[in-house]
């Protein structure tokens, strides 16, 4: 799982029906302390973030496992909203 | 599996409703010289481990097998806590680093 934050969201219309109903957003990986990490994922929303906020990331067929995501071809899904990271 | 430290913890209210009451951890990937290496990432726990110790990790869809029959969305789980590490590199990484060391100052092979 890796934190990122939410900077966007994604339409389509044209795609597989078992995408339909699904929010897509646009999140940039970040590290721990907060500095921002390359490249940008395409993620399916499982608990209703929205832009702005710092999120926990799940990748491969591991997301297939979030709620009503089951045999959903996605390899990336939001599955927590974070509160705080609490560096030792 | 990999070899990792916690570095950390992370807080979340609002979550997939499977993964409610499960820690998650900030891990920093080590290497066989328990040196750093690669991003930190957040790995549920299922062993106890606390700040700072020595853990390994497991990646991908084997990250749920531990919460059988559950199937909670998670794709890095901490599964044991480290005691030991032996072979050679692990032994040379108790000494101190080469940047510590005075110019010219030749360290053993590891």
């Amino acid at each position: 799982m890796i934190l990122a934050r939410v900077v966007g969201t994604v339409v389509a219309t044209r795609k597989d029906p078992r995408l339909e109903g699904k929010k897509l957003l646009i999140i940039k990986p970040v590290s721990p302390d907060g500095k921002e990490e390359s490249g940008y994922v395409v993620s399916v929303d499982t608990v209703g973030s929205g832009v702005g906020e710092r999120v926990i990331a799940v990748a491969g067929s591991s997301a297939r496992m979030a709620e009503g995501c089951k045999d959903v071809p996605i390899d990336n899904a939001i599955i927590g909203i974070i509160d705080e990271v609490h560096l030792d | 599996m990999y070899l990792g430290r916690v570095v950390g913890s992370v807080w979340s209210t609002v979550k997939h409703p499977h993964i409610t009451g499960c820690r998650m951890l900030v891990v920093q990937p080590l290497t066989p010289e328990l040196r750093d290496t690669g991003k930190q990432l957040i790995c549920a726990d299922t062993t106890g481990a606390g700040a700072g110790e020595l853990i390994y990790w497991v990646r991908g869809k084997e990250a749920t097998f531990p919460f059988l029959p559950d199937e909670p969305p998670f794709d890095t789980t901490i599964v044991g806590i480290v005691d030991e590490v032996h072979g050679k590199r692990a032994e040379a990484a108790k000494a101190p680093a080469p940047v510590h060391r005075k110019a010219g100052a030749r360290r053993g092979k590891g």
